[in-house]
């Protein structure tokens, strides 16, 4: 909550002339049937001729047409309010979202990061909107009505003053009761959904073992159960409505029982009675606004807060003063001088909640690693999954800090650049990498300085020029989200022109060539060996082939590097190294 | 508030799908029918009540000291038991339509899925899971919404509308007259708003999806974009998505929100209107006092489902649409049913033949033109060829997921398209490359071929697997949750899950999909070594990519383009120097 105050702050005069007009606005409604009680009670059995009437009629008609126009502009007002929050909170979550450092990405996790950037966003919008508005409107329709009613008799008016706490307590009772059973709800349509897709993707395997009876007992019984459950949220949330009717019907009841006695006692006038049917609607309104407000407040702080948590988050891996840094012993490209990394830095004591357990590649860390490549050198590393290949690129970069040792990039610690500049020295292709829904040159150029030559030799070093001049619109041809409209070994072709077309001085390629056929694997190989020696190389591969002609191979096991060397010393030193090898070459397509 | 937001969409057949739909009420028409006659009950007790408050105010009207108590008390008294009532019944009514609704539902999804079950394959292959889901998901939640609420509403408002229209009516027939501008009024300027809304609204809708994709996509190349240090860039994409967004939802906002103060004006119009008209007609003594005040409250009863009736009319069609497009889904050609007397197999040998098949997916292109092949019991045969080659539709063939065009497949000299299917697709074990598991313990997915499974048998085909170490490290051992995206498990281990549950199936035959990149090496020869123990003293179909794999097989077919272009032994097809041979030299080279 505190962060939609704080993104609201500046608009506080804004919201408060809204807030003022919509009181404003309110007032003049609750002012009608004010003065139509008057008409009926003292200027109708008073007047001599129409005149008196006909005036305060139109006084009626203005009071309702001056309603319907400070109530349209307060809301429009809140529109704009709750149009410039939104869009200052989500530009803020977007780029707080896109630097955040690997080990922070790593705890919102993607699905909960779009999530906050849109749905969050949507909530905390509706809210800003429709409290300036509602928040003034319902109190107000409820205790301007209580007090209207207080001043027109006060012993009527108690009815009143008993019976609104009463409904106000039962409402919001009903809701929180009922709020918790939506979640249960929603939670049972999300394993329904699930099932369904389960079998949508594994229909071939259901339907090769017959389960198709059981898995619609499987669906059935979900199925049920979601039924159970939605049928208990929705009658507990349909009640509030009809008992507060209830409520409010047994307190006219109440009002013309006691009303009569005071109309007979001469305390009060007939058209009283009716004014207090009229203030009743009135208040019942406020009493449904604000368990709706009640509802949102709910759902927006919780939205909020989920934003705050991401938005508030402080930048990590700054760049440290010159004087913290580590300094290398030798001036190599590339060093990593005894780095142990683990993911987990929170738990490496041990601790494990038992809950769930980690993907391999979570779990593995980096023990004791030592390498150092020269300028224009190169190295390739190969080992299992989760035995820490790609951390050491995680490393190189700095999306993460290791615990222990340093890594050095072109003579400096890697925690002495700013962002960028480390970034800039470095052409890479991850491990699944994406394509963006942009044309290729741009998805190749990505905002670089890379002129059109430099393009086109790229695409011809990738091997991708081919596919893509057969094109009609060529390097102008647009991408898919996702790159959906490539085959898996295009991609990785249009990857690999992205990081080779501004000649980086690093090149890394992690596991970027596994769609490819071995023949273009190797043209590949080989354009890279003549067109772009001067980068210092890092390639990651499952394939011996891709790497076995590079300066160093590093093996690693289980965090550890058991081989570092050329492709012949292994063979003969590494056993892990000699068995990949073998067991690679009974390998085809 | 997405229902709200989307274009109406008509139906095509809308009397067709109606019908179709109040079939699905059929099992409740007593209960609707009971519905009908209490919400009739209900609503006419309702009315009664502001009659009985007008008469009660009316016998109180007489002034100080000449108050009929006697009436007074007697109509107070009928009026809180009819609001009692009526409530009490409006509580009942809402409850039964819930009830109603939510069991049409989930019979509706119930019957989605059991179609789903019966679809062939083909389908799911021309399918998105994205739509079919969403039909389950959001299509019939809209149809049981409309229904819930919808149709009660229409059921009290017609009941309501032309009762109160009667009292009023009844009251004063000049007074009524003034409802007769501001309906028309009402319901002309919201048909008017939701022309004017309705495709900002459409607008806004699509301008939050593109901010979600963008998003989307960006978030999950986070790495790559701060890689390249491209931020920036896309921060700026990012601002004009979200100033578009902002603008989409506030200019949509600017009209919606005019709806409710201007619909509020239009009532309190009438309001004035009815005053000013009753007043003089008080003064000319054509009225009393009480009947205004009955007659406002009736107005009000009037007005309120007529504001709505837009509105409601918009929810039949959205509800009529999304029923037709769930029928469409009911309505698609299952599977055909297997042929009278059907074989079933019984000790199958495994003795596979394919004689003279040809086969397209599309009748129009035929993929397979004439493939005669012989599969022994218990030998293996190996399937090779380019990626898109067609591998899969024999695969296809065999299990029967799809009928063969001409020619025919037997197994131990049985058509299997005499054959019941179930019989037919029990008779092979399969292993597929798009690995599949469920969200379910590791021993639930392991055992998933057959029902009864022990602890023992289980953990006897993990251990034929290689997996079972694996298994016993895990904190909850086969107890373990896994889930359908395998996040948890890396594709190697669930690539072994499924070679256990292979295993565990035991047919007499087996078809193989190897896979090929993406899994270490260590874990690959623990692959191989799992699928070299399921393949023996089985008939064996593999889709090849390894070498020891085809030299062993004892027949090669060779696919290119759809074509079987070769066939034959390794040795005979290496000795023929055709397409087999270019495929297998190319990784030496």
């Amino acid at each position: 909550m505190r962060l939609i105050l704080r993104y609201a702050r500046k608009y506080r005069w804004y919201i408060a002339g809204v807030m003022l007009v919509k009181l404003l606005g309110t007032g003049t409604e609750l002012l009608i049937p004010y003065v139509m009680e008057h008409i009926l009670d003292r200027v109708v059995p008073a007047a001599e001729n129409v005149w008196p009437v006909l005036l305060w009629g139109l006084a009626m008609l203005g009071l309702t047409l001056l309603t319907r126009f400070l109530n349209v502009n307060a809301n429009r007002l809140s529109v704009r309010v709750s149009k410039e929050t939104t869009f200052a909170i989500r530009r803020d979550l977007f780029q707080t979202a896109l630097r955040l450092s690997g080990r922070q990405m790593d705890r919102v996790g993607l699905p909960s990061l779009i999530s906050r950037m849109t749905s969050d966003t949507y909530n905390v919008q509706n809210f800003v909107r429709m409290i300036q508005t509602m928040g003034i409107r319902a109190p107000i329709m409820l205790f301007g009505g209580i007090i209207i009613t207080l001043t027109m008799d006060t012993g009527l008016a108690l009815i009143l003053c008993v019976m609104a706490p009463v409904m106000i307590a039962l409402v919001v009772f009903v809701s929180m009761k009922g709020i918790p059973l939506y979640d249960q709800v929603q939670r049972a349509l999300d394993t329904i959904v699930r099932i369904m897709r389960e079998n949508i993707t594994g229909i071939r395997v259901v339907k090769a073992l017959s389960k198709e009876p059981f898995e619609m007992r499987r669906y059935g019984e979900a199925n049920r159960d979601t039924a159970r459950k939605e049928i208990r949220a929705s009658i507990i949330m349909s009640l509030p409505g009809p008992l507060v009717t209830l409520f409010l019907n047994v307190g006219l009841t109440l009002v013309v029982l006691i009303g009569a006695r005071r109309v007979n006692s001469g305390d009060i006038e007939p058209g009283v009675i009716l004014a207090f049917l009229t203030y009743f609607n009135m208040i019942l309104m406020g009493i449904m606004g604000l368990n709706r407000i009640f509802m949102m407040l709910s759902k927006a702080n919780a939205s909020a807060n989920r934003i705050a948590e991401v938005v508030d988050t402080p930048e990590d891996l700054t760049p440290l003063p010159e004087a913290e840094t580590a300094h290398p012993a030798t001036g190599d490209m590339l060093i990593f001088d005894h780095v142990t990394f683990s993911y987990d830095a929170d738990s490496a004591d041990g601790q494990d909640d038992g809950s769930r357990f980690l993907g391999e590649g979570r779990r593995q860390c980096l023990r004791d690693i030592s390498f150092s490549v020269p300028r224009g050198g190169s190295l390739g590393i190969i080992g299992a999954t989760g035995s820490g290949k790609t951390s050491i690129v995680n490393l190189l970069m700095r999306f993460y800090d290791p615990q222990q040792g340093h890594v050095f990039v072109d003579g400096r610690d890697v925690r002495a650049y700013d962002r960028d500049s480390l970034h800039r020295k470095f052409g890479v292709v991850f491990q699944n990498d994406v394509i963006f829904a942009d044309t290729i040159r741009e998805n190749v150029v990505f905002g670089r300085d890379v002129s059109e030559d430099a393009l086109r030799l790229a695409a011809r070093d990738a091997m991708a020029s081919g596919f893509v001049e057969e094109y009609a619109d060529g390097y102008d041809h647009e991408a898919a989200i996702h790159g959906a409209n490539f085959s898996g070994g295009q991609k990785q072709r249009l990857l690999i022109t992205r990081a080779l077309a501004a000649h980086p001085e690093i090149l890394i390629l992690d596991d970027s060539s596994s769609a490819l056929d071995y023949r273009t694997d190797a043209a590949l190989r080989k354009a890279i060996r003549e067109h772009h020696s001067a980068s210092t190389a890092v390639v990651i591969a499952q394939r011996v082939s891709s790497i076995l002609a590079l300066d160093q191979i590093l093996v690693l096991h289980e965090g550890e590097a058991i081989g570092l060397g050329t492709h012949e010393e292994l063979l003969e030193r590494c056993p892990v190294y000699r068995d990949i090898y073998e067991t690679q070459m009974g390998e085809v397509s | 508030m997405a229902r709200r937001d989307t274009v109406m969409r008509k139906p095509k057949d809308t009397r067709g799908t109606a019908r179709r739909l109040l079939s699905f009420l059929g099992p409740y028409r007593w209960v609707i029918l009971a519905v009908c006659i209490l919400s009739l009950i209900s609503n006419v007790l309702s009315l009664w009540g502001p009659n009985l408050a007008g008469s009660a105010i009316n016998a109180a009207a007489a002034g100080k000291g000449k108050v009929d108590f006697a009436k007074v008390n007697h109509d107070a008294g009928l009026m809180l038991a009819c609001y009692l009532s009526s409530s009490l019944l409006g509580i009942a009514i809402g409850c039964i339509m819930l009830n109603v609704s939510k069991r049409m539902a989930l019979q509706m999804r119930q019957r989605v899925f059991d179609k789903l079950m019966r679809l062939p394959v083909g389908y799911f292959d021309t399918h998105q899971a994205g739509d079919i889901i969403s039909r389950v998901s959001y299509d019939i939640d809209v149809i049981s919404t409309c229904m819930a609420t919808d149709v009660v509403q229409i059921l009290t408002s017609t009941v309501t509308v032309v009762g109160s229209l009667v009292m009023m009516v009844s009251i004063s027939l000049p007074l009524s007259a003034v409802t007769l501008i501001t309906v028309p009024v009402a319901i002309g300027y919201t048909a008017w708003m939701r022309k004017r809304t309705q495709p900002r609204y459409a607008k806004r809708s699509r301008s939050y999806g593109t901010l979600n994709g963008f998003v989307e996509e960006m978030l999950s190349g986070q790495k790559t974009i701060l890689a390249y240090a491209y931020e920036d860039k896309v921060a700026e994409r990012f601002d004009a998505i979200n100033h578009s967004a902002a603008d989409a939802y506030a200019d949509a906002e600017h009209y919606g929100v005019t709806i409710g103060p201007t619909m509020g004006s239009i009532n309190n119009l009438s309001l004035s209107l009815i005053v000013l008209l009753g007043a003089v007609m008080y003064m000319r003594g054509g009225i009393q006092l009480g009947s205004i005040s009955s007659f406002v409250l009736y107005s009000r009863k009037f007005a309120g489902p007529i504001n709505a009736i837009a509105e409601i009319v918009n929810e039949l069609f959205s509800a009529l649409a999304a029923a037709e497009r769930v029928f469409t889904l009911l309505d698609e050609a299952e599977e055909s049913a297997d042929a009278e007397g059907a074989a079933v197999l019984r000790d199958v040998r495994g003795d596979v033949r394919m004689e003279h098949v040809a086969f397209g997916y599309d009748p129009s292109r035929e993929i397979i033109h004439d493939l005669s092949l012989h599969a022994e019991a218990g030998k293996l045969t190996a399937i090779v060829g380019p990626t898109g080659a067609g591998k899969t539709t024999i695969i296809n063939l065999l299990m029967r997921f799809y009928d063969v065009d001409r020619g025919r497949i037997t197994i131990d000299g049985h058509d299997i398209r005499e054959t019941a299917r179930r019989s037919v697709r029990s008779a092979y074990a399969m292993v597929l490359q798009d690995t599949w598991v469920f969200e379910g313990t590791i021993f639930d997915n392991i055992a998933y071929g057959k029902e009864n499974a022990t602890m023992e048998e289980v953990a006897a085909a993990a251990k034929a697997a290689h997996i079972h170490p694996f298994i016993m490290r895990l904190p909850d051992g086969y107890q373990t949750v896994i889930s359908e995206d395998g996040g948890n498990i890396s594709k190697g281990q669930k690539q072994l899950l499924t070679i256990a549950r292979a295993m565990l199936y035991d047919a007499p035959m087996l078809i193989l999909d190897e896979a090929t990149s993406n899994v270490d090496t260590s874990t690959e020869r623990e692959i191989q070594r799992a699928m070299r123990e399921l393949m023996r003293g089985r008939t064996c179909f593999v889709i090849a990519h390894r070498l020891s794999t085809i030299e062993n097989a004892d027949n090669i077919l060779v696919m290119n383009d759809g074509d079987v272009v070769e066939q034959g032994t390794h040795r005979q097809l290496m000795a023929r120097d055709g397409f087999y041979r270019k495929l297998y030299t190319a990784q030496f080279e």
